[in-house]
């Protein structure tokens, strides 16, 4: 599917949450602006008409995404703020947060994986199989009480909850980071054993390669492929799983904001939320799907060697 | 292709191989425990998992209770196994309703093909460009709090790439020769897709299944604990987890109870599939 119909559509389906929330806009705003006494019947219909709110869904659609392009995603019902400003603001916090916990399971997971596989059978490829098993079967939320508890409540060595230094970022992150971890550990060694068994790691093993040189140089570069692939995913992933681990170590992100917009019935933020990260996953796999061109050059003849 | 497959791998194989592998034989047998507490629990000798003590909150682990109580002095291990009822009753309700959504869209997708099926697997590329957690979390937050909602929340975010899977298996079921066969005989399209094809895409649909239901009890257990699932006093394990937060230094049994039950369910099921799964692939069938 291309990029302007996905857009459209994200754009479709953000706009229509909106509609299956419960609650009117206009009685939400007068009842922020009267300090929450209930406005009359005649002041919500007033403010319905002023709003546009009684015009046809394609037409109140139409307003909506002219108004999101130009960066204006409507206002807080109970701070009056500006939802795109506020998203922005956060913006950086939550993408330091997934960028370093993607960071870390790249870092880990994918050497972890080599030695897996060409330590096959060993304890060391045993231990790493257990390890991938865990790692996805301990979600981020339970990951991360758990390492609070021990690194922060009864060690002491970091700080539980609070946002600025490397050492607030360091529980958030791994918590995070281990399931994915866990995931590019696993297909890094299916994909390396793969590799492995194919014929110009035989050529390069019988003109006297040493092993390192095979296993790193020739073998992993196409053993990444299928890696590369699943980043995209990954990275949604930890998108999502941000919105759980912000809220739990207090991470001043977009995910903590969307939590309290939920729990005050803010619904115009989740709707900017939505949208904004949907178009950031979009922009990712598009990323994504570059990088693959350039580790794969077959793909630049459209495919026609493969 | 899956036809012939399951044809080729007699019913004791099956087991032999589960036997074999012993990671398989725990998952299934992790699974069946836990199916089987949670089914016994209202036999059980267990307080009542709802029953307020303010009298006997934070207590620690002891005879009468084996986890000790939580912030409400209700007993833990009463929580936790009613818990599993919860969650495996909301798991199997979601996939219920994944499956007849996922099947619905991918048998329209591939038996017609045509335009319908690009209009709908345009949709599916389009739920599919959200990021998962993120569209659950929005979903079920507008909607509201509630054990419904999540179910809800789970079904919109997993649908799709079934149907897209489905989708698959009925395109290559399509114009096999006992399709042909029963449309010679008059039979309508819907009685080939419900009484033909159906039962000749089920086995790999309980895989897809099995594989699926570890994601599902996380993606539930995970919006409960934001709040957005079972309300109090139901006992679940994502939001028990969840009020463990504040006492996790005096009693972080509260924490380690509902934590060690959720990745031992999820791990149990990803086993059994990750078993299931080898013994219907061929590549790795020995």
């Amino acid at each position: 599917m291309t990029l302007p119909l996905l857009l459209l559509g994200i754009s479709i389906i953000s706009f229509m949450l909106l509609n299956f929330a419960p609650g009117d806009a206009a009685e939400i705003t007068l009842m922020r602006q009267n300090g929450g006494v209930a406005p009359s019947p005649q002041e919500v219909v007033e403010l319905r008409q002023e709003l546009g709110l009684n015009d046809p869904l394609p037409i109140r659609y139409g307003r909506w995404v002219s108004n999101a392009v130009r960066g204006d995603l409507g206002e807080s019902y109970r701070s009056g703020d500006s939802i795109a400003n506020e998203l922005l603001r956060r913006l950086p916090a939550t993408l330091l947060l997934a960028a370093t916990a993607l960071a870390l399971a790249v870092a880990a997971g994918i050497p972890l994986g080599v030695l897996a596989a060409v330590n096959r059978g060993t304890w060391l490829d045993t231990s790493c199989r257990l390890l991938a098993l865990v790692g996805a079967a301990v979600p981020s939320y339970v990951m991360a009480p758990v390492l609070m508890l021990f690194f922060a409540v009864k060690l002491g060595w970091l700080p539980a909850v609070g946002y600025g230094s490397p050492k607030n970022l360091l529980l958030p992150a791994l918590a995070l980071s281990f399931g994915t971890m866990a995931q590019l550990m696993r297909l890094t060694r299916a994909s390396v054993l793969d590799v492995l068994g194919q014929d110009y790691i035989r050529t390069a093993r019988a003109k006297g390669l040493s092993e390192r040189s095979v296993v790193w140089g020739h073998g992993l570069k196409s053993a990444l492929l299928p890696v590369v692939t699943v980043l995209g995913t990954s990275t949604g992933f930890l998108l999502g799983g941000a919105v759980i681990i912000e809220s739990i170590f207090g991470w001043p992100g977009v995910g903590q904001f969307v939590i309290q917009g939920i729990s005050q019935r803010d619904y115009p933020v989740v709707q900017g939320f939505v949208l904004y990260m949907a178009v950031a996953f979009l922009l990712i796999n598009l990323a994504v799907d570059v990088s693959y061109r350039w580790l794969d050059p077959r793909l630049h003849f459209g495919g026609k060697f493969n | 292709m899956e036809g012939a497959l399951r044809r080729r791998i007699p019913r004791r194989a099956i087991l032999h191989n589960m036997h074999r592998d012993p990671g398989s034989f725990l998952g299934f047998g992790i699974v069946a425990g836990v199916i089987l507490v949670a089914a016994l629990a209202p036999l059980l000798p267990l307080h009542d998992p709802t029953h307020l003590d303010l009298q006997n909150r934070l207590l620690s682990p002891s005879f009468e209770f084996p986890l000790g109580t939580d912030h409400l002095g209700r007993d833990e291990l009463s929580r936790l196994i009613f818990g599993a009822r919860t969650t495996l009753l909301m798991s199997a309700a979601s996939l219920a309703i994944i499956m007849t959504l996922a099947s619905t869209v991918g048998s329209l997708s591939g038996y017609y093909g045509g335009w319908l099926d690009t209009v709908l697997m345009m949709v599916v590329d389009l739920m599919l460009a959200f990021p998962s957690l993120i569209l659950g979390v929005a979903v079920a937050g507008i909607l509201g709090p509630s054990l419904i909602n999540v179910m809800i929340a789970v079904s919109v975010v997993w649908w799709a790439s079934h149907a897209r899977v489905i989708r698959g298996m009925v395109l290559s079921a399509r114009n096999k020769e006992y399709v042909e066969g029963a449309r010679a005989i008059g039979a309508s399209d819907g009685r080939i897709v419900v009484y033909h094809i159906s039962r000749n895409i089920v086995g790999p649909l309980v895989v897809l299944v099995t594989l699926d239901m570890g994601w599902i009890i996380l993606g539930i257990a995970g919006l409960s604990f934001l709040g957005l699932g079972a309300q109090p006093p139901t006992p679940e394990w994502g939001a028990m987890l969840n009020d463990s937060r504040s006492y996790m230094q005096t009693s972080p049994i509260l924490l380690l109870a509902p934590g060690s039950a959720i990745f031992l369910l999820v791990l149990g099921f990803n086993l059994m599939g990750d078993g299931i799964r080898d013994i219907l692939d061929p590549t790795t069938y020995r």
